[in-house]
């Protein structure tokens, strides 16, 4: 049975997507929920997994082209499908289908196949097993037609150990698929390794393959990751957004900057008292950036009117509720700012853990578009990369953005005029000055300076 | 004792334990060794045999039927300075001297902030399979592993049994020494000359493997062995550890093996419930589930409160060389 793939809607407010990138042409086979395309839209770039397992037969829109949401832009030739499909034309009504089917326009039945399976969203990679678990308990027993090998499958799903299950995982392996050679045919990890060596798809390749170099064009123009002097480079519309919204900001939000130099020696003892530990129990790498975010939080609860936004209609000031710290993430071809959602909620572990999934998934290009929403306010690492003073660009909709320099060691004269070797950082704040004069963008910073200073250089984190 | 003509030579288990003392009372005039029998008589398996007539009554102190004494007067001569080795002449016998050990030694240094260490060793020959029966057969360790501030070991092979000696009474900190009855004069193996330590706290891979890790002490580490060679016949591939030290315990090792194998076979003599293996158990299951293919199985002592006289019953009751390649079978074969 052949399927047709939709453009799928990435986000409730999304309405159309670019196919940036087919990672699988006419003739390919694909797994279920194995990455076949590369969609960016106005929010986010993301890969898309395939709902079923098959052939694709056509690839229905070129690679640059933006269609709206639902438009079809493949047919994937489902493997084995005419012995699953039947069945499933004349599924039982339940209480769920019907309020489905009430409240739906009407669709046809594969296109109601297809959009239940599209649900999955960008990143999506639960075991397979949970999967088939979940949907034998929401339908009835009519809906999952016995297959012919059913008892090796429930053989084998009965001795999934988190071994298999991990690797399975990790390999995007089906365990039903795999031939079992443990005891009453239990599938090993050995079995997942051995299945995993012989279907090396996409899936087992680095995530961050190489591109294949763009269709050079007809004219003088080259890409942003590869940029050649004298030709011309046409927008992705990530660089498209992110270009509108520097515009937008800086001409709506009037910039005004200060900066304060923060003695961060005791914040940065700290982090290196626990930095071996905490990797070891997280795997996420202890950075500076949690304690900074922390202090940030703290000192936006001591100044609501930081963390709030100017509203033209009014005109008013909206002092937001939540605290919604989004980070400046730069990648090579972009900038994203995914948003660490009730920071004043988290410890410092806790941001430390949420900021390094953020970042991770940045770099892996797998952020959805509810990572990138409803951020309050912004913290720029440019320290990073070895700056010492910036003037941010406010992230439209916030009052203000900070940043955290780099730290350097600084003979500084102490209060009983010794003279230290402390370690130093600039913060830089930008701020809109419709929804704060200077001497709350002050008593921020100083606040921010004062919270850093007495922050370790021991204790939980 | 024997002139040493080369770097090392075969010893039991019994004259291991005798070297390693008699080196330590030679190097070092602060050793003192107390117990019952351990003067005129020697110890009743010779292991301090003529040692009084060498370094003294002062020296080799023959003590009364009294455990908690043994132990007592041996926490107190390690506050003052001194480096006592205390036996207790079978672990059976260890209980009226549990405060003593549990109360006082493991809690000298914390309670005394840094200011007292207890440096003191208390040997003792434990384990069954010697037709020990009810008071001369127990396994004692986990009725101490869950106490900080108390080191145990339990060495099985002649050369571990030197090293951990040597890091047993070198140690700053009281540490209960546990020797197998039944490896006294069975397990013979090369021990190097003079003085060396083996680290506590650090688990030895006896055999290694690919299918299954198996992690033991004591006798049964060379019943596993056996059984482990047996399966290699049958061509399957197991590891075994040897934990040495039950506490500080070596997860490094252990982890590493499991992490290797993904699946863990614990065998120990001492009951189930609560012992060793429970440990090794929550902790790989907290630190390595997601490495796991099999459950990990625990092979050890029913819940009976002593080991029969009887050989029917001391069989019932100890593992065998076949039946840890029976579990080793079942698990490499799931």
């Amino acid at each position: 049975m052949a399927t047709t793939i939709t453009m799928p809607q990435l986000g409730e407010t999304v309405t159309e997507g670019t196919v940036e990138r087919w990672l699988k042409k006419a003739g390919d086979p694909v797994e279920k929920y194995e990455a076949f395309l590369e969609v960016s839209t106005d929010k986010v770039n993301s890969e898309v997994p395939s709902p079923i397992t098959g052939t694709i037969r056509e690839l229905l829109v070129q690679e640059g082209t933006t269609v709206p949401t639902g438009t079809p832009i493949a047919v994937i030739d489902e493997v084995g499908a005419a012995s699953k499909s039947a069945p499933a034309a004349k599924p039982v009504e339940t209480a769920e289908t019907k309020a489905d089917r009430d409240t739906a326009p009407p669709k046809s039945r594969d296109a109601m196949a297809e959009s239940a399976n599209l649900e999955p969203v960008p990143g999506f990679n639960l075991p397979q097993l949970e999967v088939k678990s979940a949907a034998a308990s929401s339908g009835t027993p009519t809906m999952v037609p016995p297959r012919s090998n059913g008892q090796r499958e429930e053989a084998a799903l009965r001795g999934v150990s988190p071994a298999v299950r991990r690797l399975a995982r990790e390999h995007h392996i089906d365990v039903r698929n795999v031939r079992g050679s443990g005891a009453n045919g239990r599938v090993t990890a050995d079995d997942v390794l051995a299945a995993a060596k012989l279907t090396p798809s996409a899936a087992t390749a680095p995530p961050e393959a190489p591109r294949a170099p763009s269709k050079p064009g007809p004219g003088n123009t080259s890409t942003y990751a590869d940029p050649i002097p004298g030709t011309t480079i046409h927008l992705s519309s990530m660089r498209r957004i992110i270009a509108e919204r520097m515009v937008e900001s800086r001409k709506t939000a009037p910039h005004a900057w200060s900066m304060v130099e923060v003695d961060v020696t005791n914040v940065w003892e700290w982090r290196k008292r626990q930095d071996d530990r905490f990797e070891r129990d997280t795997g996420v790498k202890l950075t500076l950036l949690p304690f900074f975010i922390r202090a940030v939080v703290e000192s936006l609860a001591a100044f609501p009117l930081m963390n709030s936004k100017f509203l033209t209609e009014g005109p008013s000031i909206h002092v937001e509720k939540d605290v919604n710290i989004g980070i400046a993430i730069g990648l090579p071809a972009n900038l994203v700012v995914p948003v660490i959602k009730h920071a004043d909620k988290l410890s410092i572990k806790g941001i430390a853990l949420a900021a390094g999934d953020l970042i991770e998934r940045a770099r892996k290009n797998k952020l959805s578009t509810d990572d990138l929403k409803e951020g309050t306010f912004t913290v720029n690492n440019t320290g990073a990369n070895g700056s010492f003073a910036s003037a941010p660009i406010i992230n439209a909709g916030q009052a203000g953005i900070v940043t955290m320099e780099t730290v350097v060691k600084r003979p500084m004269v102490q209060d009983d005029d010794s003279i230290a070797i402390r370690f130093m950082m600039n913060s830089c704040l930008s701020l809109d000055h419709r929804v704060v004069d200077g001497y709350v963008a002050s008593g921020f910073l100083a606040d921010l300076k004062k919270r850093l200073e007495s922050m370790g250089p021991r204790g939980a984190l | 004792m024997a002139v040493a003509t080369s770097s090392s030579q075969v010893l039991n288990n019994v004259e291991a334990v005798r070297a390693t003392l008699y080196e330590a009372l030679k190097n070092d005039d602060k050793v003192v060794i107390l117990g019952e029998d351990v003067g005129s008589r020697g110890n009743v398996f010779l292991i301090t045999k003529d040692f009084v007539k060498e370094f003294g009554t002062e020296r080799i102190i023959d003590t009364p039927i009294a455990e908690a004494s043994i132990v007592g007067i041996a926490v107190g001569m390690a506050m003052e300075g001194l480096r006592p080795i205390a036996e207790i002449q079978f672990a059976d016998f260890i209980y009226p001297s549990f405060n003593q050990i549990v109360g006082e030694a493991a809690k000298t240094r914390y309670r005394s902030n840094g200011e007292y260490t207890c440096p003191m060793v208390i040997r003792t020959p434990y384990g069954g399979g010697v037709r020990g029966a009810l008071s001369h057969s127990v396994s004692v360790e986990a009725l101490f592993y869950h106490v900080p501030g108390l080191k145990i070991v339990v060495p099985s092979f002649p050369a571990d049994v030197k090293g951990l000696l040597n890091a047993a009474i070198d140690d700053p900190d009281p540490v209960l020494f546990l020797e197998h009855k039944k490896t006294y004069r069975l397990i013979k193996g090369e021990v190097p000359d003079g003085h060396y330590v083996i680290p506590i706290g650090k688990a030895d891979v006896k055999k290694e493997g690919s299918q299954l890790s198996v992690v033991s002490y004591g006798l049964y580490v060379h019943w596993a062995l056996e059984a482990a060679n047996q399966l290699e016949n049958e061509g399957m591939s197991v590891e075994v550890i040897d934990l040495r030290s039950v506490r500080p315990m070596d997860r490094t090792a252990i982890l590493q093996s499991v992490r290797k194998t993904r699946k863990l076979l614990i065998i120990h003599e001492d009951n189930k419930f609560g012992g060793i293996g429970a440990e090794i158990s929550a902790m790989v299951a907290e630190e390595a589930l997601f490495d796991l293919d099999a459950p990990i199985r625990r092979l050890a002592a029913p819940d009976v409160p002593a080991m029969g006289y009887a050989m029917p019953l001391e069989e019932a009751y100890m593992s065998s060389p076949a039946k840890m390649a029976d579990a080793m079978r079942e698990m490499v074969k799931f």
